[in-house]
């Protein structure tokens, strides 16, 4: 299709690259020098929550199906590597084997949630979705009798860390000299996965496949019309995006080495499409800046306290309280200036152009 | 005559309504046919049931001898009939030329596509200026003519259209059954739904008149549009 023009085509150049790639290389040295080593953690989770966004987005932003469930996806991904890599069921498989088999497993989810829900639209879908996402989590929440699968509200503790041999991601290890922190190690594998994550979503975005899901999103029947397989495709949606969720759950549990119901809640969900939808929905850069954005600000507020005290000499109000109200308050503001989004593709700006219009 | 498309005692309901009943109809190839009829007489019904939109309570249909009852709308599509829907329906938020193209998506003779896109740019001058454009932005017309240019991409034998003249100007209604009299002319057969007994009795050579989901008269477009009651209920006399 060489004489289609493309939407949003990015331009690489070597030096930009190059430049990028070093810069995400050096990244955790720098944030750890400059603002400590809490922050290289939170770098590590925000990686996590770009796979996430990116998962979801293929839901969401590409074939336009609005899944407030998405969680329940996470959070399968994340029991099954618990199973397999605890002493919960004395279980410790290597991560290379358990990693595919939660995101299998969560794209089958992904399936067996698309079926019942295929002729569901906007808000019908939402609702469904939200319900299946609170499902599993109190499946979760309760499975610890009469077999104990989840160890109920306590969660699974004691998770193995990614290890490969004796080379484990936990603890630190000295190479070329540097000695590199589990924390440091955890970032570049996270990494790896968003980029390859990243690649997937690109392809699927210019590929026959990601035709038909804007096709779907812009008008169902005319797609049908078209000779699209809506049923499939919408199927297909829900897998990949189930996926991604799932491998991204692995590897949080991993991380974590404890998970517990609690982690798996409605407000994840709805903080993973607000990423979504502030950074710009079906735009791959957008996702990823609104995925890092929503992870890090809520941590940077918690400062809150110290910029009152050296602006005023003492704290007025309560940082916990400002935190989030801070927050909120960029999220309206951002919906307000930048209703397409921080960083919005053409098709979606051209949206929003024609409903001001 | 061995017809192209044959309908016969199709049947359709919404829940306890019953909007198309016993219906039967034939489209020869090559030919232009109109089914004719008030405000929810069931004609986009009848239009979705043949499409595989909608599954029909009973009835079957038959294209070029092969039974399409009961296949899901894109395997429809795939047999060489192609639906414009009603209002149009083309991708609001795709280009023109990203409009055309996902009418081909079921090809992948890429050379062919390419000289299809051609013709269709031929057929349709104004696209052509705009190929780079959202669809959304164009004039109802155009988007009209984009959603025939995007069915014609499909190489169909049989066009299913709904409405084309629904919230067109006078002048925009001409421009589009201009080019619906072109595709015809180059053999596609057409079926055509329409509000507009006049223009569509015009247009075709054989119509159907459709009445609370039945057909009470059918014949060639000229017998129709002389017969006293076609006159009195749709030519507005």
């Amino acid at each position: 299709m060489s004489s289609v023009p493309k939407l949003n085509k990015p331009q690489p150049r070597w030096l930009v690259f190059g430049l990028l790639a070093l810069g995400l290389a050096l990244l955790p040295f720098l944030v750890d020098a400059g603002l400590g080593r809490s922050w290289v953690r939170l770098l590590d989770l925000a990686l996590l929550y770009v796979m996430l966004a990116l998962g979801l987005n293929i839901v969401v932003g590409y074939a336009g199906l609005l899944d407030l469930g998405y969680v329940a996806f996470y959070a399968l991904g994340a029991y099954v590597y618990a199973w397999l890599a605890s002493p919960h069921f004395g279980l410790h498989l290597p991560f290379w084997a358990i990693l595919p088999l939660g995101a299998a497993l969560a794209g089958l989810f992904g399936v067996l949630l698309g079926t019942p829900t295929l002729r569901l639209r906007g808000d019908y879908l939402a609702i469904v979705t939200l319900g299946f996402g609170e499902i599993i989590r109190i499946f979760m929440n309760n499975l610890n009798a009469p077999v104990n699968l989840t160890n109920g509200p306590q969660g699974i503790n004691l998770i193995d860390p990614v290890r490969l041999g004796e080379f484990s991601l936990s603890q630190p290890h000295a190479l070329f000299g540097y000695t590199f922190t589990g924390v440091h190690l955890t970032y570049y594998l996270f990494l790896l996965l968003v980029l390859a994550v990243i690649f997937i979503s690109m392809r699927l975005e210019d590929s026959r496949i990601g035709r038909a899901w804007v096709a779907i999103r812009e008008d169902e029947i005319a797609a049908a019309a078209t000779g699209i397989n809506t049923r499939n495709l919408k199927l297909l949606a829900f897998a990949m995006g189930a996926t991604f969720g799932g491998l991204a759950g692995g590897l949080f549990a991993s991380f974590q080495g404890f998970i517990s119901p609690e982690s798996f809640n409605l407000m994840e969900s709805i903080m993973i499409l607000c990423m979504i939808v502030l950074g710009g929905m079906g735009h791959i850069p957008g996702v990823i800046f609104g995925a890092v954005v929503l992870t890090l600000l809520p941590e940077a507020l918690r400062y809150t306290g110290d910029w009152q005290r050296t602006l005023f000499g003492q704290i007025y109000i309560d940082p916990a309280d400002l935190r989030m109200l801070l927050f909120g308050v960029a999220l309206v503001a951002v919906m307000l200036y930048r209703p397409a989004g921080m960083i919005p593709s053409a098709r979606r700006r051209q949206e929003f152009a024609d409903a001001k219009g | 005559m061995s017809a192209l498309l044959s309908v016969s005692q199709l049947s359709v309901a919404y829940g306890g309504i019953q909007a198309v009943r016993e219906l039967s109809l034939e489209v020869a190839p090559g030919e232009m046919t109109c089914l004719i009829g008030a405000n929810g007489a069931g004609k986009t019904t009848t239009l979705k049931a043949i499409s595989g939109l909608i599954a029909p309570q009973s009835g079957s249909v038959q294209f070029d001898g092969q039974a399409l009852t009961r296949l899901p709308a894109h395997e429809v599509a795939r047999r060489g009939l192609a639906l414009v829907p009603e209002g149009r329906g083309v991708f609001p938020r795709m280009s023109v030329v990203e409009n055309l193209m996902m009418g081909a998506y079921t090809r992948n003779d890429r050379a062919a596509i390419s000289r299809d896109l051609d013709q269709v740019y031929a057929l349709l001058p104004r696209l052509t200026e705009r190929r780079a454009q959202m669809a959304g932005l164009l004039s109802g017309g155009e988007q009209q003519m984009l959603a025939l240019g995007r069915a014609m991409m499909a190489r169909p034998r049989l066009l299913l259209l709904d409405e084309p003249s629904m919230g067109l100007a006078p002048l925009m209604v001409q421009a589009v059954f201009d080019i619906i009299r072109q595709i015809a002319a180059g053999g596609v057969a057409v079926l055509l739904i329409e509000q507009n007994a006049h223009l569509a009795l015009k247009t075709c050579a054989r119509g159907y008149v459709l009445e609370n989901g039945a057909v009470t008269l059918s014949g060639l477009s000229a017998e129709l549009a002389a017969n006293p009651a076609v006159r009195q209920a749709y030519l507005g006399e």
